[in-house]
């Protein structure tokens, strides 16, 4: 079972909720951060962080003798990776979006394959828990290819693992919906603010076509409005967990510590929050099946 | 005075203000030199990309047949667009009309551009 933790709005308390569930769930579970732009997790977790592997994503290497400025593979180009401009093509690497075609189309055999280096995979090992995550390459533009390329590396570095959590970037463009995508259920995390309101509107629109499950996480419980509960009841979105605004949980998180552990009148909401998602599971599961024999 | 130029522009005339945006500019005003004759190349296709819109509007340059650009910031990956078609570079116009930019030109007030003179993606 995949849970992908989300959220539209950033700094709802993703990672946050990811580190207390790994505290809580049941195992063996293998958690990995996807939030490559700003990986945090392993700040709560403290995993025995392994070797660093470098990830690339496929570009084109020109070989200019062999190049007829055709310009195929420029008008193919949605990036404007590659131009024909006189009597040069121009190749600006940090454009390619990784699709091969220009290696593909190219009648002369005048490109091949190189890489760029988006960034590092980094995996580890909490306790008794799996841990994954990617840093994406400081200057590099692009953080989808390196989270699919962490999640590529799932099925090997989480094989023992029953259940994957994936703590997933923030918002609704195309590095949260990489993280999400596989996911059976969708925690998302939200603050019962107007801003919060607001993303998390976003964020289920933009991930309930997906077909996961989704419940909801109210975070700093008690401030702002009733927006979002009006909302969440308004489009049969159920309230897996609140987790109370205190002072003891911004201090607990200010020093690293994972609240499940820090303040032990929370375990069991999280503990509650986990038995949600697998019940969701199941249930999508089973419906799955019920869909497939139809 | 001969040859082709290419100048950022908010607008189609002579009297429209220079665009100091290369890649996202508006558009281009292309005047032959020797007759003096003007024409619009419009650059909304470039405006529209996400990404990579200053190698486009290189592409719109190149194909206008300019010899000369006109502009205010100009990134890197146009500049070295531009260069390898040939096309000089002038940087920091802006602040005035088409029309003035054309005639400082003529008069010799611009010196080409050996260098971008902004980090590109909109950012100067």
């Amino acid at each position: 079972m995949i849970c992908a933790v989300a959220s539209g709005k950033g700094g709802t308390g993703k990672t946050t909720v990811t580190a207390s569930l790994a505290a809580v769930w049941e195992r063996p579970l293998c958690v990995a951060d996807l939030d490559v732009e700003e990986p945090n997790l392993h700040l709560f977790l403290n995993p025995e962080l392994g070797a660093e592997a470098p990830a690339f994503m496929e570009i084109p290497v020109l070989d200019p003798t062999r190049c007829t400025l055709c310009g195929l593979c420029a008008e193919f180009c949605q990036f404007k990776a590659l131009s024909v401009m006189g009597k040069t093509l121009l190749v600006f690497p940090e454009m390619c979006h990784g699709c091969g075609g220009c290696l593909r189309l190219c009648p002369e055999g005048a490109l091949s394959p190189g890489g760029r280096e988006l960034g590092c995979i980094i995996p580890g090992r909490a306790g008794d828990t799996g841990f994954l995550m990617g840093r994406l390459r400081v200057g590099e533009a692009m953080s989808p290819p390196l989270l699919r390329a962490v999640k590529a590396r799932l099925p090997r570095d989480c094989a023992g693992a029953r259940d994957i959590l994936l703590d997933a970037p923030p918002g609704v463009s195309c590095p949260a919906v990489n993280a999400v995508m596989d996911a059976d259920v969708v925690l998302l995390v939200t603050e019962p603010t107007p801003f919060g309101l607001h993303d998390l509107r976003l964020a289920v629109e933009a991930f309930r076509p997906m077909g996961a499950a989704l419940g909801v996480v109210i975070n700093r419980a008690g401030v702002g409005d009733a927006g979002v509960a009006d909302f969440c009841r308004d489009e049969n979105l159920p309230v897996w967990a609140e987790i109370p605004f205190s002072r003891a949980a911004a201090e607990a998180y200010a020093r690293g510590q994972v609240l499940a552990d820090a303040l032990p009148e929370l375990r069991g909401r999280f503990t509650a929050l986990m038995e949600h998602v697998l019940t969701a599971a199941a249930k999508r599961a089973a419906g799955t099946g019920e869909a497939r024999h139809a | 005075m001969t040859g082709t130029i290419a100048v950022t522009s908010e607008g189609p005339e002579l009297t429209s203000m220079v665009d100091p945006r290369f890649g996202r500019a508006a558009g281009f005003v292309v005047v032959d030199l020797a007759s003096g004759k003007s024409s619009y190349v419009d650059n909304g296709g470039a405006q529209a990309l996400a990404q990579g819109a200053g190698i486009q509007a290189a592409e719109n340059v190149a194909r206008a047949g300019a010899g000369v650009v006109l502009s205010g910031f100009v990134g890197p990956k146009a500049f070295a667009a531009l260069s390898a078609a040939g096309i000089q570079v002038v940087q920091n116009v802006e602040n005035m009309t088409v029309g003035q930019a054309i005639e400082k030109y003529r008069q010799g007030a611009f010196s080409v551009a050996d260098a971008p003179n902004s980090k590109g993606g909109g950012r100067r």
